[in-house]
């Protein structure tokens, strides 16, 4: 039970409006005033296509920050008072949104693609977040992973002392080389705790990539963690926190670049938001690990073996529609020699696996997010490759769960891994 | 002072005040909002050609989507097509903007025009109906929508219904179709008839953010 939920409901809602109002800037103002509620978005939500259910209409998510934002902050926000047209947000109202806002969104931004008024609603509900948070109205168990990645430094328990044991284990095991803690590299590697716990060949896998092309590079003990469950929660000072550790290391370490791993809300984290919370341009450039890989082929410092199979390639939707990486896997693929077979929606337009944003981690959101998988696997099966391979933890995470519990008979890959098996000698 | 002296007079004054000053209200407490400059490295210095970018693309809608919101789509390019032919390519209603702002430009035939008030009708009908029965929108839908609604359908019906074929206009027609205008442009600066604006401003945001990180949401 977190601090926030212990407080009277009032001061609740008075805490979430001061949040709101603090994320009513300009960009935000414009689109809720530009909205002209076609409920086009819906036909784009993974989550109302799968349900056929309004009230899973993207916009309609917001709706407690929309009417917070035309009480408080919006052009006619006095008129709206002085009428009593638009009530002050109660605690009962936030309760009853918390499931609209964390577990039927996965802030894929799939919804701006369709709107006729090119709103970030996917940014809107980032925002929105935050006033949920300071409420106290974050569902439990995405709470406490934000707050061990706050406090223990991973949501998952892969603190610096199981780190160091896990790539311990790996090097023996697989006789690869991890440079720890190197006082200076010109890669600093970040991981995801995902691949820690659950995905640890994408360690190795990673490891024998760097050996291969020859890097500088370390992992710092410091500033390992690239996943930022401080964002997914809405908490902005565990964000930063977060993020700023991979900084520090990174900056302690005079890294030319950061490599984020296979994740896809680490991108967003640090990539496009990293410099904003950090309150500078970052000294470093910041790549996902699917963009050093085509880096590399680009370089021809990169040698693969073709694979000669037929692959469909599942795009992160914050690596490719909200963050603009969408060509670099489909360079590595190339580079692999593969018959690409494109699912009927992909790249920007790609649909989202339904477990980003936080939600697979939301337990009670378990059957809405099993049920909008089910889109995922028809556009697979349709797609009839032999491979699948995606660069997110987070979503093979969703693809295993959703491959288990519809006993489909697919299985999700990685893009690193399937590097790193056919590096040449 | 008779209803059409009104309509002409005071309630015209009254009407573009709060229209002038309205919709420049809304913009500038809209723009003074904080915007914090994004200080992340950009893919591509594309900001401009991105905001233009976004504000063209979103005049028809994603090719992943025709299908399922096409009808729709054109059903409300009928009526804003319409609107735009009745407001701006109709002899009398150039002469009042002329009027008003002493520029003029040539107008298309009446007949033209008043099939174009026939077909807004006929969308603004059918767009109401959409907004009535499909859940999605009836979720959604507020006061301002509906309200919206009719202060954009009063004066083409108004309009419509004060040209006599036979007897040309009828003033007390005319007063009565100058004073929905009227509510109109009142209406317009509080309610969703100011994304006549804001749709390029909301637009060029959103293309210019995703175009300097390399991606066309």
């Amino acid at each position: 039970m977190s601090v926030e939920s212990n407080r009277p409901g009032p001061e609740r809602a008075a805490a979430a409006m001061k949040a709101f109002v603090r994320d009513f800037t300009r960009e935000a103002a414009v689109h809720m005033d530009a909205c002209i509620r076609c409920g086009y978005c819906a036909e784009a939500c993974h989550f109302y296509t799968s349900t056929l259910d309004p009230k899973y209409t993207p916009i309609n998510k917001l709706e407690p920050f929309l009417h917070a934002y035309r009480r408080t902050t919006a052009p006619w926000a006095p008129l709206a008072r002085l009428l009593g047209t638009e009530r002050p947000v109660t605690i009962s109202e936030l309760e009853s949104w918390q499931e609209l806002v964390y577990d039927a969104c996965t802030m894929c931004g799939r919804c701006t693609l369709v709107c006729p008024m090119g709103i970030d609603i996917a940014a809107l509900i980032g925002r929105a977040r935050h006033g949920m948070f300071a409420a106290g109205l974050v569902p439990e168990d995405l709470r406490a992973a934000a707050e061990r990645a706050e406090t223990e430094m991973s949501p998952l328990g892969a603190t610096p002392k199981v780190l160091k044991e896990r790539l311990e284990w790996l090097v023996d095991e697989h006789d690869i080389e991890v440079p720890l803690d190197l006082p200076q590299a010109d890669v600093l590697v970040t991981l995801s705790s995902i691949e820690i716990m659950k995905y640890p060949g994408s360690l190795v896998a990673l490891a024998r990539v760097l050996a291969h092309v020859g890097e500088s590079w370390t992992i710092s003990t410091k500033g390992y963690e690239a996943t930022n469950f401080g964002m997914l929660s809405g908490n902005r000072d565990w964000q930063r926190d977060i993020s700023e550790r991979v900084i520090a290391a990174a900056i302690a370490c005079k890294a030319k670049t950061v490599v984020l791993p296979e994740c896809g809300h680490a991108y967003g984290a640090l990539r496009w938001e990293g410099a904003n919370v950090h309150g500078a341009p970052l000294p470093f450039a910041v790549l996902h690990i699917s963009e050093y890989l085509a880096s590399l082929v680009g370089s021809g410092r990169l040698r693969l073996k073709p694979l000669n199979k037929s692959l469909s390639f599942h795009d992160p939707c914050q690596v490719s529609r909200r963050g603009g990486a969408s060509r670099a896997p489909r360079k590595v693929l190339a580079a692999l020699g593969v018959e690409l077979r494109e699912l009927g929606d992909h790249a920007d337009a790609a649909w989202c696996c339904g477990g980003g944003g936080g939600v697979v981690a939301v337990k009670r959101a378990d059957a809405l997010r099993r049920g909008a998988f089910r889109i995922k696997m028809e556009e697979i099966d349709a797609a009839g490759a032999e491979l699948l391979a995606t660069s997110c933890a987070n979503c093979r995470l969703t693809f295993d769960d959703g491959q288990q519990f519809h006993k489909w008979d697919k299985a999700m890959g990685s893009l690193l891994e399937l590097v790193a098996e056919r590096l040449e000698a | 002072m008779t209803l059409l002296e009104l309509a002409r007079g005071p309630a015209l004054t009254v009407a573009l005040t709060v229209f002038v000053a309205g919709t420049l209200w809304r913009i500038v407490r809209l723009a003074s909002r904080p915007a914090p400059r994004d200080l992340s490295v950009p893919r591509v210095d594309a900001a401009v050609t991105g905001a233009l970018h976004g504000i063209v693309r979103r005049f028809w809608p994603h090719p992943r989507f025709g299908a399922k919101i096409g009808f729709s789509v054109f059903i409300g390019y009928l009526y804003h097509i319409g609107l735009a032919v009745i407001v701006f390519a109709y002899l009398p209603h150039i002469a009042f903007i002329r009027k008003l702002i002493g520029i003029g430009w040539p107008a298309l035939p009446a007949p033209v025009t008043y099939f174009a008030g026939g077909v807004t009708m006929f969308a603004l009908i059918i767009a109401l109906m959409l907004r009535l029965t499909d859940p999605v929108k009836r979720l959604l839908s507020r006061f301002d929508d509906y309200f919206s609604w009719i202060v954009v359908f009063l004066p083409v019906a108004t309009g419509m219904a004060a040209f006599d074929t036979a007897t040309g206009f009828s003033h007390g027609y005319i007063a009565v179709h100058l004073l929905t205008v009227e509510l109109l442009l009142v209406w317009f600066p509080f309610g969703k008839l100011m994304h006549a604006g804001l749709a390029f401003w909301s637009r060029g945001i959103t293309g210019a953010k995703y175009a300097r990180r390399g991606a066309l949401p």
